[in-house]
């Protein structure tokens, strides 16, 4: 077993979910099949391999620059409202479960 | 005239040449989505205001000779991880259940710039992680073939309602083979476009590097048709291609004589049930009748696909989704005194199982410790699945393959084995990881008259040549 109980309780707690002991043990065996499968991955020796991230950079990258310069493609005008308008502040807050006129609200994050 | 088997050309020509109606389209197929949804359930939601709103549109635009866009008042349908601007969007999860975007997806907006007219969104698995369906968080959808079998997922409420002629078109989404599977499962047509040919802007994220929409449909024109709709850049996704977008539809009729298919043995080996494989190399025979010439290729690394779309889409997953925290919109857990118990109890109740595990997967493969050993190492044989591909394109237009091992599946068959069904998409996996196009075509049925798909993948931004042999595929008959 890779992963073990307190693997699976670490996890959750940085994925901010939590998981009744039901699901904590489903976890505890589908994480380790999947993992256990995913093992074969280790039967290719990659030590000379780039990794990929994504797809686009294969067609705009341009290699003869130095950093961010590289992703040129990808870049536009740093403009203020340019590409379309800000949402107004009714309508950002229309799908909050709590909110006053201003602002989101949460539960009180400090107490004093 | 039977207003719901329509293909785009049919239906926009009726509305132009006043034979009949944008309204009389959009309202026969709510007619039978009223009689056919209830057991199939292949919408969430029906956008019936928008939708009769547009047709007006169109309709006004006939009245007046004016001539009509390429989509101009076809009914379509929109998988419900594209966010539409006052229409409900829920990505089949209860984290969203009550979520209104306040913007539309670059794709809808194209599509109703182009005078569709959106009749609802689509059922789909909960954030289009499943192969089935059978996550959606509403309800399974059926398939419309077989009411007993699953329609293919994620996108199966867009490939059911095109099967069931609830919409000329719809919209999907395919991440691993969520278009083509289910159109396989279905018998209809359904395309991936190559990654960077349309825009992300508004697609509700699942793994953004491997995402793409793109058009299920019934014939390969009415799917070429939509793509040139939906294709081309877009400054809101930095990742979308700044290249011209050729006319598929005008390339479509132009012969498939003297290309070159490559078909690859390990697509054809052990788990490929045995009717599909015949009605795979029959289509075969039928290109190489119409003047191709088959070409073995060698995609050497096509059994590490699983496992490296596995750890590549869930890490992209649980940070995508690291997002719904119950303050701007999603689901907020009642009675929480605490920050961090909101986050928790919030996303603890909103999130199905099949979302949880991959969360759970894709937060421990770059957890500390394991980034390397997981998450580095998938992204290296991502590269080497890539250059498979780059080498097979040299020596071939295009390759063959079978869409899915199996034909569609009894409901309820792997949903206890997340293992068994994530190799329901061991064929289409490899052209998301690799971002090359790739369409699934009806070839047949089964014994017990299940459609049966094979699948066409094409070189990086070349759609049309893809498109090209399915057509000819298509109009040859099988």
């Amino acid at each position: 077993m890779k992963v073990t109980d307190k693997d699976v309780a670490y996890v959750a707690e940085l994925a901010n979910l939590e998981l009744t002991p039901e699901e904590r043990a489903g976890m505890l065996r589908d994480l380790n099949s999947i993992l256990d499968y995913v093992d074969r991955l280790n039967e290719l020796n990659t030590s000379d391999v780039p990794p990929m991230a994504q797809v686009s950079d294969r067609y705009g990258v341009d290699d003869s620059k130095q950093g961010s310069e590289r992703f040129a493609y990808a870049s536009r005008d740093d403009v203020l409202e340019g590409l379309r308008m800000s949402l107004p502040h009714e309508v950002a807050l229309e799908n909050a479960p709590d909110a006053d006129e201003d602002f989101f609200r949460v539960p009180k994050v400090i107490e004093r | 005239m039977e207003l719901t088997s329509l293909t785009i050309d049919a239906a926009r020509s009726a509305v132009a040449e006043r034979k009949t109606t944008a309204l009389a389209l959009a309202e026969a197929h709510y007619a039978r989505i009223q009689k056919e949804d209830g057991q199939i359930g292949a919408f969430l939601t029906l956008s019936k205001e928008r939708a009769l709103e547009q047709a007006d549109r169109i309709d006004r635009m006939a009245a007046e000779g004016m001539p009509l866009p390429p989509l101009g008042g076809v009914p379509v349908g929109i998988k419900d991880v594209m966010s539409t601007r006052g229409v409900r969007t829920t990505a089949g999860s209860k984290i969203l259940e009550n979520y209104i975007p306040p913007y539309d997806c670059t794709a809808v907006a194209r599509m109703e710039a182009a005078g569709a007219v959106v009749l609802g969104k689509m059922n789909c698995d909960e954030f289009a992680m499943g192969s089935s369906n059978e996550n959606s968080a509403y309800h399974p959808v059926r398939n419309p073939r077989d009411l007993g079998r699953v329609p293919g997922g994620s996108s199966g409420g867009s490939a059911a309602a095109v099967a069931a002629d609830m919409a000329v078109v719809t919209l999907g989404s395919d991440t691993g083979g969520s278009i083509r599977q289910p159109a396989s499962f279905c018998g209809v047509v359904g395309m991936l476009p190559t990654y960077g040919r349309v825009s992300r802007y508004g697609l509700i994220a699942f793994a953004s590097s491997l995402d793409h929409i793109g058009p299920l449909a019934k014939t390969v024109k009415d799917a070429a048709i939509v793509l040139r709709t939906i294709a081309g850049r877009d400054p809101m996704d930095s990742t979308s291609a700044d290249l011209p977008v050729p006319d598929y539809v005008a390339e479509l009729d132009k012969p498939v004589r003297g290309m070159k298919l490559g078909v690859a043995k390990e697509y054809f080996g052990e788990g490929l049930d045995d009717e599909v494989r015949q009605a795979v190399e029959s289509a075969i025979d039928k290109l190489k009748e119409l003047g191709c010439e088959i070409v073995p290729v060698s995609l050497p690394h096509t059994p590490y696909a699983i496992p490296t779309y596995y750890l590549i889409a869930t890490a992209e997953a649980s940070a995508n989704l690291a997002r719904y925290d119950g303050v701007r919109y999603s689901h907020r857990a009642r009675g929480v005194k605490t920050l961090s118990e909101m986050y928790r109890r919030s996303r603890d109740e909103g999130f199905g199982a099949e979302v949880k595990r991959r969360i759970m997967l894709g937060t421990y493969a770059l957890s500390a410790g394991y980034y390397d050993a997981y998450y580095l190492k998938a992204q290296k044989v991502r590269t080497l699945l890539t250059r498979d591909f780059d080498q097979a394109f040299r020596k071939v237009d295009a390759i063959v393959t079978p869409t899915s091992p199996t034909a569609a599946f009894r409901l309820g068959e792997k949903s206890n084995d997340p293992l068994a069904m994530y190799l329901a998409d061991i064929y289409t996996v490899t052209a998301d990881l690799a971002g090359i196009p790739g369409i699934s075509i009806p070839c047949g049925e089964t014994k017990e008259k299940l459609p049966i798909g094979f699948q066409i993948l094409g070189k990086h931004f070349d759609e049309a040549t893809i498109l090209r042999i399915a057509h000819a595929y298509e109009q040859a008959g099988h």
